[in-house]
């Protein structure tokens, strides 16, 4: 078929070589994803019920913040008869890091459409956010349905695995004695080692590390991770620019 | 209905949530009304992944101990080598070789 001059090829099967490449890419990575984010889903549901929360409730913040660190902070503070606008404050600080997420990915995930936009991004999470990249660097371009298989791969077993966590409760014990604490740092580590390629990466991750150990011990959980984050960046934007990384068309240096 | 939820709880729930979808299209919302992408604030994007994520690694391997500092200098050295799961298998038995046979 002949649409304006260009081949359209003829849907005959469903799946195309290109889609189950997708699908199966998508599927690899969110259980990867999965796998390492497991434990804290079942942690989150035994800590949740132990601090006054109902197995429904615990299920309930799964499904609609989708954010482990921030769900953790967040139960901690029922329990100690915070004011509850405290608490949403604390939620949202820990999750503020997501917003230099969203404007990263932006250029990804332009071509999207506006539903398509809206619901991929309620999965933006931290490897959510660092596959996309990763696939983008590749040159491969970002489509609504490896977004939501790699999402939903990973946003399925955290909801199953917090509800077993709440059945469980104080089964579970010290989760240093069975060494998952170390887990999602460890798993974190490998996302930075990812990028080790871009430009800057070095001074960027010295800059964030020192920043934010300075700001943990200076002023404390969870902003270290926002100042962190703002030292890499700043660095990042300070450094000489890459000549050959920079498109053509941005050279707009004096304008301001 | 009464043990099942709690209005207090059920409302920070709503307003954590929401906050929380704020933050995930904030970015994109903000970045997407501007013009035209400075290259400095491009190359400041472009160091988002590894500030964001390091943040959330160098405290964790600093104050959670030796035995975690130990093993988050493996993870460093055994993920130039290997891709995520096995780096992930490695340093839990890492971990717990620590905290099992030699402490």
């Amino acid at each position: 078929m002949l649409i304006y001059g260009l081949q359209i090829p003829k849907r005959a099967d469903v799946m195309s070589p290109e889609t189950k490449e997708e699908f199966r890419d998508a599927l690899r990575r969110g259980g990867a994803v999965a796998i390492a984010a497991a434990p804290f889903a079942v942690l989150f549901g035994a800590v949740a019920v132990d601090n006054g929360l109902s197995i429904a409730e615990a299920t309930l913040m799964s499904a609609t913040l989708y954010a482990g660190a921030s769900q953790l902070v967040g139960v901690e503070l029922f329990n100690h008869h915070v004011a509850p606008w405290l608490v949403v404050l604390s939620i949202f600080a820990v999750n503020f890091r997501h917003v230099l997420y969203s404007a990263a990915i932006a250029p990804h995930i332009r071509h999207l459409t506006f539903w398509e936009k809206a619901t991929s991004l309620f999965l933006l999470t931290d490897p959510q956010f660092a596959e996309t990249e990763r696939r983008a660097d590749r040159g491969i371009r970002v489509s609504y349905l490896w977004l939501m298989v790699l999402g939903l791969s990973v946003y399925v077993p955290w909801l199953f695995l917090t509800i077993l966590g709440a059945f469980l409760g104080n089964l579970i014990g010290d989760p240093k004695a069975i060494g998952i604490d170390v887990l999602l740092p460890v798993y974190f580590m490998g996302l930075v080692l990812g990028f080790r390629s871009r430009a800057n990466w070095l001074p960027v991750v010295l800059a964030s590390g020192a920043g934010s150990i300075l700001a943990l011990h200076f002023v404390g959980s969870p902003w270290h991770v926002s100042l962190g984050a703002l030292a890499g960046i700043i660095v990042a934007a300070l450094l000489p620019l890459d000549n050959a990384e920079a498109p053509a068309g941005d050279v707009v240096e004096g304008e301001a | 209905m009464e043990n099942l939820f709690h209005t207090q709880t059920l409302l920070i729930i709503a307003a954590g949530a929401i906050a929380t979808y704020l933050t995930r299209v904030g970015g994109y919302v903000f970045i997407t009304r501007m013009k035209r992408i400075p290259p400095r604030a491009e190359a400041a994007l472009n160091a988002v992944p590894a500030a964001v994520l390091t943040t959330l690694v160098a405290p964790a391997a600093i104050t959670g101990g030796w035995d975690v500092s130990l093993t988050m200098a493996i993870a460093f050295l055994v993920g130039l080598r290997l891709s995520l799961l096995p780096m992930l298998a490695v340093c839990w038995i890492v971990v717990m070789v620590i905290r099992h046979l030699i402490v």
